[in-house]
């Protein structure tokens, strides 16, 4: 937000500060209308694409601008239209609504009791999707908590998944780790930290073995725009650069971490693209409600990662339109409907009125592919469920909880596996 | 069998594996081309090359963050902190990540990895240079904390750490790099090359985690100790003319359980010395063991020697570290008990 604006909106709010301290605060709470009018749409899309190879200085004003192919209308535009099949827009487009479908079938559960926990990607699966189909299927993601359209995208049971949320005996990690921690070596998905940024640097470094181990492959870390204020995103960015690790740090600016708006991690930085450029990063901007804009940048960056030009930081532009997690409700701290009037829009729509656009589409289609999936979901779950949840019993032996904390069980914990069987009788 | 001080056998240990595991990466702050700042990876970069000891930014969370990815993905690297008392940007790293990846994902993946630093005083480093660490480490579950206290075990220790498929914290007590050290600062020092523990085989061997060693042999009391204290606890028992057993831990978490309970039903009497200050530190936890496990054994209450609950003093270096001196008192204390 322009300084300008926020002051504006302060004034109006009546939040002026009280001292010299400046406290950022968001432009619309509560019971404000939300009017994203300052927000300007570039009408000419895009910057241009350089060669992927080319100097990292080059990508300087990228990081200031916004990619997009997508017009409202349903038109493409730009350098950066990928060069992409009806059949794989389609692709794309039912695994964004699969994404969705499932997401929607989950938080219902939840509320049922079904589970603990449950977190949407709800608006950003065109991150997600968009990014894994420029991917390599073998390459490592290092997601954060709203990237499940990756599994999703890579084929991924969902089923297993299912199960991972309901924390039961079909969970691939033994109700280890709380609901969409999710761990996929199969489909090159890391272990999800709860602990934010982390992975960034980890994931760097397992792009620095790739290297070092003369592969092709590389890595793809994920963080919100909140948790890089963590030092983790430094050292991912410093080591990422000093080592030219051919990886792609993704920053999905979805603009709420929790309750906090995007102005308290972004302090006076121009945009979270523009912190690689310090680093001598390459960096893009990305709308990341356009499916086909953020394909192409990771096929840009994962191009440039693979032929040894060195990492890219890629900000995905978007909006949480959902709260943080189940636990969370988000019309305590902003409008009600700021995620609909948001002038991005829907990233399922945007592709769907193109492929319609370009007659590759019906809303026919669309309409009878939403209810399959709704029905599939469903199904699904049922079949998840039967396998045990909290709510009921997760089938699930207590005693597993001392399995798998050493790859040989330690005498003390066999001594406490011991205390424990006395405690159950 | 070659004379090794500690720095020679720690970088045996890592030359040897190195030159046998092409997997065996070396990193860290000054480790490279200049061979680290208490010169335990020197020449290595020139022998394995550059992409195989390398230097990193000064950045400790980084370090560990990087060393996570790599054994993540199959290698088997072994970072440098340059001392403990700057591993705390990598806590994070070390107790929410590492240790727990292999949990939290069930065993999809696992981080073996060895994170090697220097620990404890003598050497007049002040706050910041001389701390000991280990019981913000020993608390965590998922990971494996060892310190040697002379060659022979550095590098077989180092070499067992290395191969572990589980994290491994490596401390290295910098005052035992060079010699034995008694505590007894105004004694001309005494190289490792005159000890039998710094005879060190060449090429590889192994020393297993989770085993203590018996340094003396007695039965009227058990000495608990580790890294530097192992020595000054050997002279006490020598100076005192007493019949000890003084039980070097090596590896603290796991810990050789049976090892100290045997000795302790044995002798009836427990004295636990660490470097480390008092409150909450690990010999709270040896000290619980032992009445845990052998209360009707006991013939007096255990005592703790160890540093004071203040930070490292420097011109005081002396008046906090636990020598011979406070040991001795201790330890007539509980001859004493009835």
């Amino acid at each position: 937000m322009g300084q300008s604006a926020e002051n504006k909106a302060r004034a109006e709010r009546n939040l002026s500060n009280q001292s010299k301290l400046f406290v950022p605060e968001p432009q619309f709470r509560p019971g404000d209308t939300p009017d994203y009018s300052h927000i300007s749409i570039p009408t000419n899309h895009s910057p241009n694409r350089p060669d992927p190879l080319c100097d990292a200085h080059d990508t300087v004003e990228h990081a200031l601008k916004l990619i997009r192919v997508l017009r409202f209308n349903g038109e493409t535009e730009g350098e950066w239209k990928p060069d992409l099949s009806a059949d794989k827009m389609r692709e794309g487009l039912r695994h964004m609504m699969r994404t969705r479908a499932m997401d929607e079938r989950m938080f219902t559960m939840q509320r049922q009791g079904k589970m603990s926990f449950y977190m949407k990607s709800t608006g950003e699966e065109a991150v997600s999707v968009g990014h894994a189909m420029a991917l390599r299927d073998d390459d490592m993601t290092f997601p954060t908590y709203r990237q499940q359209g990756i599994l999703i995208a890579r084929g991924a049971s969902m089923k297993e998944m299912m199960c991972q949320v309901l924390s039961n005996s079909g969970d691939p990690l033994d109700g280890k780790s709380i609901p969409v921690l999710y761990s996929f070596k199969k489909h090159g998905f890391f272990s999800i930290s709860g602990n934010l940024a982390t992975q960034l640097i980890q994931g760097v470094g397992w792009a620095m073995a790739e290297a070092y181990k003369n592969t092709d492959g590389i890595a793809s870390v994920f963080t919100g725009e909140g948790a890089t204020a963590e030092g983790d995103f430094h050292y991912a960015l410093n080591f990422a650069s000093t080592y030219r690790a051919p990886c792609i740090i993704n920053v999905v600016n979805n603009q709420w971490a929790i309750s906090s708006f995007q102005g308290i991690a972004a302090g006076r930085g121009e945009t979270f693209a523009a912190r690689g450029t310090g680093y001598g990063l390459a960096t893009l901007r990305v709308d990341g409600n356009d499916m086909l804009a953020v394909y192409a940048a990771t096929k840009w960056a994962a191009e440039r990662a693979r032929n040894g030009g060195g990492a890219t930081i890629i900000e995905h532009y978007t909006y949480r339109k959902e709260g943080h997690s189940t636990s969370d409700d988000p019309s305590k701290y902003r409008p009600e409907n700021e995620g609909d009037v948001w002038p991005f829009g829907d990233p399922v729509e945007r592709l769907k009125n193109h492929l319609i656009h370009i007659e590759e589409w019906t809303q026919e289609k669309h309409d009878a592919l939403a209810e399959e999936l709704k029905k599939e979901v469903r199904e699904t779950f049922k079949a998840a469920e039967a396998m045990g949840s909290v709510a009921n019993s997760t089938q699930l032996p207590d005693n597993t909880m001392f399995e798998q904390v050493y790859e040989t069980e330690p005498d003390h914990l066999l001594r406490q596996r011991e205390m424990f069987k006395g405690e159950i009788g | 069998m070659a004379k090794m001080s500690m720095i020679e056998a720690i970088r045996d240990a890592m030359d040897v594996k190195m030159t046998e595991d092409r997997d065996v990466l070396v990193f860290g702050e000054d480790v490279g081309y200049f061979g680290g700042v208490f010169r335990c990876t020197a020449g290595l970069q020139e022998k394995h090359g550059l992409h195989r000891c390398f230097d990193t930014p000064i950045s400790e969370g980084g370090i560990v963050g990087i060393a996570i990815g790599m054994a993540a993905n199959g290698l088997r690297p072994v970072a440098e902190i340059q001392f403990a008392d700057y591993i705390y940007p990598a806590y994070d790293q070390i107790a929410s990540e590492a240790s727990r990846l292999r949990y939290r994902s069930n065993g999809d993946f696992t981080a073996p990895l060895t994170i090697r630093t220097p620990v404890g005083g003598g050497i007049y480093g002040g706050t910041t240079h001389s701390q000991s660490p280990e019981a913000l480490f020993t608390h965590i579950s998922g990971l494996k904390t060892v310190i040697p206290s002379n060659p022979y075990d550095a590098k077989g220790l180092l070499i067992s750490a290395i191969e572990d498929n589980d994290p491994v914290l490596f401390l290295e007590p910098k005052r035992l790099y060079n010699g034995p050290f008694d505590g007894d600062h105004q004694k001309p020092s005494v190289g490792w090359k005159s000890h039998e523990l710094g005879e060190v085989p060449e090429g590889h061997y192994t020393v297993p985690l989770a085993k203590a060693r018996k340094i003396t042999e007695g039965n009227d009391l058990t000495i608990l100790a580790y890294g530097t204290m192992v020595w000054v606890a050997e002279a006490v028992v020598k100076n005192m003319g007493i019949s000890a057993d003084v039980l070097d831990l090596r590896s603290l978490l796991p810990l050789d359980l049976d090892a100290i309970v045997e000795s302790v039903k044995k002798t009836g009497r427990c004295v636990i010395i660490h470097e480390a200050t008092r409150t909450s530190g690990f010999g709270g936890e040896l000290s619980a063991l032992v009445q845990e496990h052998c209360f009707y054994y006991l013939e007096a209450p255990i005592q703790r020697v160890t540093g004071w609950d203040t930070p490292y003093p420097h011109a005081q270096e002396w008046a906090f570290f636990p020598g011979q001196k406070r040991l001795t008192r201790a330890v007539k204390t509980i001859m004493k008990a009835a």
